[in-house]
């Protein structure tokens, strides 16, 4: 298509989109280098319990309370709310606006079932006397995974403001950029915790 | 409408369903094989985080893949070149920290 052929209309179109889709990459780039920067902050975090796994200080070990099936199913749902997120973000794709509520609804609630589980492992722990002044193992143990679960309740707050604007302005691009940024950070999510089950949970289980 | 048009074209690729399918079944498979070695308590230590390491390094993969679309192709060369200096900067961290923290006990003798 050469730019003779198409009317002065056609090409100032033609520019608004080209600079509509310029943005978008630009936008997905700025959050990638978000999840990244994110990335060295739960390495941090990971280096951290890898140094204090051994640092019991004669309390109680994450042998004697680690329950793998109630992890299992902590990892179960994210797991699943990881995928009714891509689903989502295919509804959004095909401009269906029930379908792409419908799967986010569902992805919010699998996310808050995998919050509930969470806080109420941690009472349970604390509860055991495993609290995060117990030892350097449990410190570096609860800075882990709190972390983890505070950016699992940042993403929920961010899916139910996603709610109103989409209410509010449809499929617009904007709404469009916000939703594949959340999706980016949603998986991300996931990818950590198969971190968190199989180097805190996994093996601190054997 | 000349925005839905654009709208469906503009940014990344974003899969289908069948992908995400695939990628959901092969996760849930990673996932079983590590909590079955260690709930069952029939392998030696050595092998269980083995299997450990290798499954969970090969979710992360199959999920950056599966659900994150990433291919590797020439228009994600700056997601790709992100994503490796991310991954250098996380060994150096982990892997360093281990060991000075090791040789810190050894020569401390709080090590045994």
């Amino acid at each position: 298509m050469t730019s003779s052929v198409l009317s002065e209309h056609e090409e100032v179109n033609h520019d608004e989109h080209h600079h509509d889709a310029e943005r978008t990459v630009l936008v997905s780039f700025g959050f990638w280098l978000y999840i990244i920067s994110d990335c060295l902050l739960f390495a941090t975090l990971f280096a951290t319990y890898a140094v204090m796994s051994q640092s019991f200080a004669g309390a109680v070990t994450p042998k004697e309370l680690f329950d793998l099936k109630f992890v299992a199913i902590e990892t179960g749902l994210l797991l699943f709310s990881s995928f009714t997120f891509g689903m989502a973000m295919l509804g959004a794709h095909a401009q269906n606006m029930v379908r792409m509520k419908s799967w986010l609804l569902i992805t919010a609630l699998l996310g808050l079932g995998f919050l509930g589980m969470e806080i109420y492992e941690f009472m349970h722990f604390s509860h055991e006397g495993a609290t995060p002044q117990t030892s350097g193992y449990w410190s570096s143990f609860y800075a882990l995974v709190a972390t983890h679960g505070l950016h699992v309740t940042a993403g929920i707050i961010w899916m139910s403001l996603l709610f109103v604007h989409f209410n509010r302005d449809g499929f617009s691009l904007d709404n469009m950029r916000r939703l594949s940024c959340l999706s980016l950070f949603w998986h991300f999510l996931d990818i950590i915790w198969i971190c968190v089950f199989s180097f805190v949970y996994l093996r601190g289980a054997l | 409408m000349s925005n839905k048009h654009e709208q469906t074209h503009a940014g990344e690729a974003h899969g289908s369903t069948a992908e995400y399918v695939r990628g959901l079944i092969i996760s849930i498979l990673l996932t079983i094989v590590p909590f079955y070695m260690v709930m069952s308590g029939a392998w030696s230590d050595v092998a269980t985080v083995i299997v450990i390491s290798l499954a969970a390094t090969a979710q992360v993969l199959v999920q950056m893949i599966f659900f994150l679309h990433m291919d590797g192709s020439s228009e994600q060369g700056w997601i790709t070149m992100s994503a490796v200096y991310a991954v250098s900067i996380i060994v150096f961290v982990i892997a360093g920290s281990l060991w000075i923290f090791e040789h810190l006990n050894h020569n401390l003798l709080m090590g045994h």
